[in-house]
């Protein structure tokens, strides 16, 4: 093994523990706090050097929508953080397509690019994780 | 993976959402008010017995008893305790709510 | 093993606290180790200790309190989920602490499963 390599393997032996931790939304925004809640843990995460990716299935899909106006319910829009989730190195965005099509959703209607997988794929997709983690 | 499913099928799609995703090797474990899920005669039932042919479905006991439905439960769902509820987990790579 | 928990919802109001409580209480009958009960969204009134339920109804929080106590588990209430909610250090019941939500990340680490009990 070249010295590269080897330094390589022993930076890597020392690590910490890296798991795949997958944050899964099913909930509408502003109906319940989930959403915002469940977002300021994968902002956290991402301090902990883990492979994090986001699930969005079910009502879960609606969180991503572009164009949510808050200022009439006087609540937070919190919606802009799901862009800064790249600065962060979160780039793992997974939508469900059956979900989207439920709710008439199309992929160009949400805020930030997202990898559109089916039912099975999302399933096989958690089947992957270590750590699931949803509110 | 173990699967946990907490809600009643008629006051959310919860079940309908993680049987979607279950697969062979997975296990579904019916708590609180879902354990309604697991009996006789409730608008889960089909869903159930097809989700009993590809893998297990258990529901926890003491939710049962507590909600009347001990006598009820589908042929095929087997019920547990806490301790069976922790063996679950333990058996399991990972679990996932689905709330 | 080691086993994590995270409770999403406040006592009484949903089944979730209960069902995390029985759980613990389980996985610690069978010898495994509960390595942190995470409190978080309205979980973290699981931590009030001006609760004063029915004296003939279950006292959720003293027997998180008393769990802690006898089993030395690290019961650990968000601090940001816990200043929203009114749920600060002067009304922390025994046995909990407030902290950051980066120890639910790092339960998910160090433990060997997290089980999350919610709405």
């Amino acid at each position: 093994m070249s010295q590269i390599a080897e330094e390589f393997e022993s930076e890597v032996a020392t690590e910490a523990v890296v798991k795949k931790f997958m944050f899964v939304n099913r909930k509408a925004p502003y109906g319940t706090i989930y959403a915002l809640e469940g977002l300021e843990v994968v902002l956290i995460s991402a301090a902990f050097n883990q492979d994090v990716s986001l699930a969005f299935l079910d009502d879960g899909v609606y969180e991503l929508l572009k164009g949510q106006q808050t200022k009439a319910l006087e609540v937070k829009n919190f919606s802009p953080t799901y862009r800064a989730l790249e600065g962060y190195d979160i780039e793992k965005l997974y939508v469900e397509r059956e979900s989207l099509a439920a709710r008439g959703i199309r992929e160009d209607q949400l805020l930030v690019p997202v990898q559109v997988v089916d039912a099975k794929e999302m399933a096989a997709l958690m089947e992957q994780q270590d750590v699931i983690i949803g509110f | 993976m173990l699967h946990i499913v907490n809600k009643s099928p008629y006051e959310k799609s919860s079940l309908a959402s993680c049987l979607a995703h279950a697969l062979k090797g997975s296990a579904v474990l019916l708590i609180e008010d879902a354990v309604y899920a697991a009996t006789k005669g409730n608008a889960a039932e089909d869903a159930v017995r097809r989700a009993l042919g590809e893998l297990p479905v258990y529901a926890l006991g003491p939710d049962l008893e507590a909600r009347g439905m001990a006598g009820a439960v589908i042929d095929g769902v087997k019920v547990v305790d806490y301790g069976g509820f922790v063996d679950l987990v333990a058996e399991h790579r990972t679990s996932q709510s689905w709330l | 093993m080691r086993i994590g928990v995270l409770v999403n919802e406040g006592p009484y109001n949903h089944q979730a606290a209960d069902s995390a409580y029985q759980f613990a209480r389980a996985a610690l009958a069978k010898g495994h180790q509960v390595q942190r009960v995470f409190f978080y969204n309205d979980g973290v009134n699981n931590a009030s200790k001006l609760t004063e339920p029915p004296q003939d109804d279950r006292q959720i929080v003293n027997r998180w309190s008393k769990l802690a106590e006898e089993h030395g588990i690290d019961l650990v209430v968000c601090v940001a989920a816990g200043l929203r909610r009114g749920l600060v250090k002067d009304n922390l019941a025994p046995g909990f602490r407030i902290s950051g939500l980066g120890q639910l990340v790092e339960a998910g680490i160090e433990s060997d499963r997290l089980v999350v009990f919610g709405d």
